[in-house]
Parts: C-alpha cells; sequence; structure tokens
C-alpha cells in the first residue's frame, strides 16, 4: 500500500487544514507526473495526498498591476497555449511547450514543476530569467520566495510540501520593446530531457546599440537553473557588436558548470553547445547577420572538433 | 487496513462505480476493475504513451494518473471509440493503412490522434505529428500512423 487517503480540496483553506492534520505525512499533489512516479519508487512517502487541481482560485492566469500571476493548478498546456502569456512572455510558452510529452503538459503543473527543482526544467529556466517570485501559503503565514531561492539543490524545495502550498508564481511583464527567445538541445524532439536549455530576455536601447537590460538562465549546468550573470554584465556593458556578443557567448559557456553526466552529455560538448546556442539566439534576437563562415562557430582553444 | 474509497467516473458514455485501494492509478482500474484492457501498460512512467486515455477531453497517461484523481471525470478509452459495431475512422484508417503491426501503441496512438482531431479537425503534418510525439511506436517508423491520422481527419470531413 501506498498512500491511503486521497482529498481534493476545494479551497486554499481546506488544502491547508488537511495538510495540518496529517502532521507531516501529508502531501499536496498537483498534475502528479513527477510525484507519482517517486512515490511508487518510494523516493518520497505520503500517506495522504491533498490534490488542489480542483481550486477555482488556483487555475487563474492573470495580470494586475503590470505583474503576471499564475496559480498552482495551471498546466504546462495552458500555459503554452495562454494568449496573455504568449503575448507578454512568449519564453515561458515556449519553454512550457516543451516539457515531456503532450500528455503530461495536459496534466502538470509550471509551478509543480518548479517544486520539483530539477536544475533545467523547461518552465523553470525561463521563469528564472523573468525573476519570478512564488507565493508561498501555510496555516496563518504567507511568503514569496525568489525563484534563485526556491532551489535547496537538485530535487530538493524550499518549499515543503508536507506542510505548506505554493499557490502562486508571478513576474512582470517584459517590456514590450524588449526581445526574448529560448533555446533547447536535446536529443528527441519529444519526450527527452533537455542536454541544455536557456532562456534570453533584453532590453536594447530603441537604437539598437546597447543593452540597458539583460537576464539569462541557464540549465542544466547547476544544482538549480543558473542565473549567467557575468554574460548579463558584459552584455549592459558597453556598446553593442558582433564581438560583445561573441564575448558574452564565450563567458556564458564559462560561467557556467554543466558536468559529464550520462544523461546530459559530456561537458566539453555541452560548454561548446552554450557558446554556440548563445551566439546564434543573441544574434538572431539583435538581428545581427550571420558572422561570415568559420567565425560563427570559432572553437575554443584546445579546439572541439565538429 | 485498507481504507476502500467509493470511485464514480464516466468511462465511454456510461457512469460506473467501483470500491477501490486509495493508491491504485487509473490504469489499474481501467484494466483490472473495468476489465477494459485496452488501454495498455507499457513503461508505467510516463514515457511511452502506451496508456493514453482522453479524460475531461484531454489526452493524459492513465498509469500517472490516481484513480482517485479520475473520479468524477469523463474518461474515453479505446473501447469508446467504436459505435453500433462500426469501427471509428480513425480505426478504420490505421487498419486500412497498414498503421497497425504489434498493436501495442495502437489504442495510446489513435487515442492521442482523436484528442487531436477533436479540436483541430485539419492539423498539418506537422500538428500531426506534434500530437502523436508523445506516443512511441517501435514496429512501424510511424509514416503510415501519421498517413492514417491524415486520411481519418479527411473522411470525416
Amino acid at each position: 500500500m501506498n498512500w491511503t487517503t486521497y482529498h481534493k480540496a476545494s479551497s486554499v483553506s481546506e488544502a491547508l487544514s488537511l495538510l495540518e492534520r496529517s502532521a507531516g505525512r501529508g502531501r499536496v499533489i498537483a498534475g502528479g507526473t513527477d510525484l507519482v512516479i517517486q512515490l511508487h519508487r518510494r523516493a518520497l512517502s505520503a500517506e495522504v495526498l491533498v490534490d488542489i487541481t480542483g481550486i477555482d482560485d488556483l487555475k487563474r492566469i492573470e495580470v494586475h498591476e503590470g505583474w503576471i500571476l499564475i496559480g498552482a493548478a495551471v498546466t504546462h498546456a495552458e500555459v503554452a497555449a495562454n494568449s496573455l502569456i504568449r503575448r507578454h512572455a512568449r519564453v515561458l510558452s515556449e519553454g512550457c511547450s516543451r516539457v515531456g510529452s503532450l500528455q503530461i503538459r495536459n496534466m502538470a503543473t509550471l509551478l509543480g514543476n518548479v517544486i520539483n527543482a530539477q536544475p533545467a526544467a523547461d518552465g523553470a529556466v525561463p521563469l528564472t530569467a523573468l525573476e519570478a517570485e512564488i507565493r508561498v501559503v501555510s496555516k496563518g503565514a504567507e511568503r514569496w520566495i525568489p525563484m534563485e531561492e526556491a532551489y535547496l539543490g537538485v530535487g530538493r524545495s524550499a518549499v515543503d510540501a508536507t506542510g505548506e502550498l505554493a499557490a502562486q508564481i508571478r513576474f512582470r511583464i517584459p517590456d514590450s520593446d524588449g526581445r526574448a527567445g529560448f533555446f533547447r538541445v536535446s536529443r528527441r524532439k519529444a519526450l527527452a530531457l533537455p542536454v541544455l536549455n536557456g532562456a534570453v530576455l533584453l532590453r536594447p536601447d530603441a537604437a539598437l546599440t546597447r543593452i540597458e537590460k539583460a537576464r539569462i538562465a541557464l540549465g542544466p549546468v547547476a544544482a538549480k537553473p543558473f542565473r549567467a550573470r557575468g554574460t548579463e554584465a558584459c552584455l549592459e556593458s558597453g556598446p553593442l557588436s558582433l564581438d560583445v556578443i561573441h564575448e558574452a557567448a564565450r563567458i556564458a559557456a564559462e560561467e557556467a558548470k554543466p558536468r559529464t553526466s550520462l544523461i546530459r552529455g559530456g561537458e566539453r560538448y555541452r560548454r561548446e553547445m552554450i557558446r554556440l546556442q548563445m551566439t546564434r539566439l543573441l544574434q538572431d534576437l539583435l538581428a545581427f547577420p550571420d558572422a561570415p563562415a568559420g567565425t560563427e562557430a570559432a572553437p575554443p582553444q584546445g579546439g572541439a572538433s565538429r | 487496513m485498507t481504507h476502500d474509497h467509493t470511485i464514480r467516473m464516466k468511462v465511454n458514455g456510461t457512469l460506473l462505480e467501483a470500491r477501490t485501494r486509495p493508491d491504485r492509478t487509473l490504469l489499474d482500474l481501467l484494466r483490472d476493475e473495468f476489465g477494459l484492457t485496452g488501454t495498455k501498460k507499457g513503461c508505467e512512467e510516463g514515457e511511452c504513451g502506451a496508456c493514453t486515455v482522453i479524460m475531461d477531453g484531454r489526452a493524459v497517461l492513465a498509469c500517472l494518473t490516481p484513480a482517485l484523481k479520475a473520479d468524477g471525470t469523463d474518461i474515453t478509452t479505446i473501447e469508446g471509440l467504436e459505435q453500433d459495431g462500426e469501427l471509428h475512422p480513425l480505426q478504420k484508417a490505421f487498419l486500412d493503412e497498414g498503421a497497425v503491426q504489434c498493436g501495442y501503441c495502437t489504442p495510446g496512438m489513435i487515442l492521442s490522434a482523436k484528442a487531436l482531431l477533436d479540436v483541430n479537425p485539419a492539423p498539418t503534418v506537422e500538428q500531426v505529428k506534434e500530437a502523436i510525439s508523445g506516443n512511441l511506436c517501435r514496429c512501424t517508423g510511424y509514416t503510415k500512423i501519421v498517413r492514417a491520422i491524415q486520411r481519418a481527419a479527411e473522411e470525416k470531413r
């Protein structure tokens, strides 16, 4: 026997009461696509599951005073298809549309994926670049956690799903004259974990001569979605040029720390892919013409062969 | 101590009721309780799509769905496609196009296709491929499956 009780909560306060009564033996379940596997493998345990996907308050995507707010019961498929998100934060739609498979996206929630705390979750990487915050509620208390503080380690969330509920995630609507893109490298086009992914948000000046603000997140190159602050600083540092783009891509490949892994690929390959993908994406977003053949993919010292 | 839960759901248009232990998956409920063995058990970890059913209009994986999550929902399995002894256009097209070899992926594949055609009656090839990208087939190489879905879409129009 695995879990012994399954409750469908109809409100946030009911969910919290059920968790409190379960005294640590209960757990929030949203879509369940990660949790059911973990429970079956006994990597996690719970006697009581509190299903939050029927709570109307948690099903909304809304705009409020310059913020976009997404409820805990919203699925990846809903984020990917939502016209508000596609218009204002397309990187998030794109990321969400690449998670798992269509069937998984129909059940798996964006916020549940964040709580699952994997470093390359395709929704979490854009959320990191968007500098999102999570509203966590428990009996009598509420707090906001920035995305970067939501991860304690691989698979370990700052949110304790046995006693609290991540109810909502929010981020400021990016500037409408900003440019943003998402990239993903994987062994197949679907049902495949990312070998690499990244989200880039840029706010260039009107004349495209400099970057006023850059926010870049990469995965899986650290224990959690990685803010490439060195790369951001390089892009923000001065007048924009192809050289600056190449330098930024070089810094991204250096400051990210992909490890050689059986499922994610080799370190040297992935560093080279970071450099290549970032170069292409930045050139694309900033409308720089393709560099002459041979220079775009200039290998690093000691060269990776093609 | 077994905590028996009563579960009610509409399956292929009929309201069904069962008593079940709480930690069952929808897949096991459909196959073992309701005898609907058309939905297949492949990987049991959400990686193959063989267990695809349609729940409240969306294609989902029965192996990862707790049975109690499906309480009160409207489920379509492969058994529900046939009407009055007549095969559904998708079923006919799969047979006519040779898109069935071992048949193991077929129920899940057809339901993913049905979920697509229910919202998009005239899909492009890319859209068909996207719709079945969560269903693995080891036999056919997918070409005839895609053709069968396109053919079914045409015949339905």
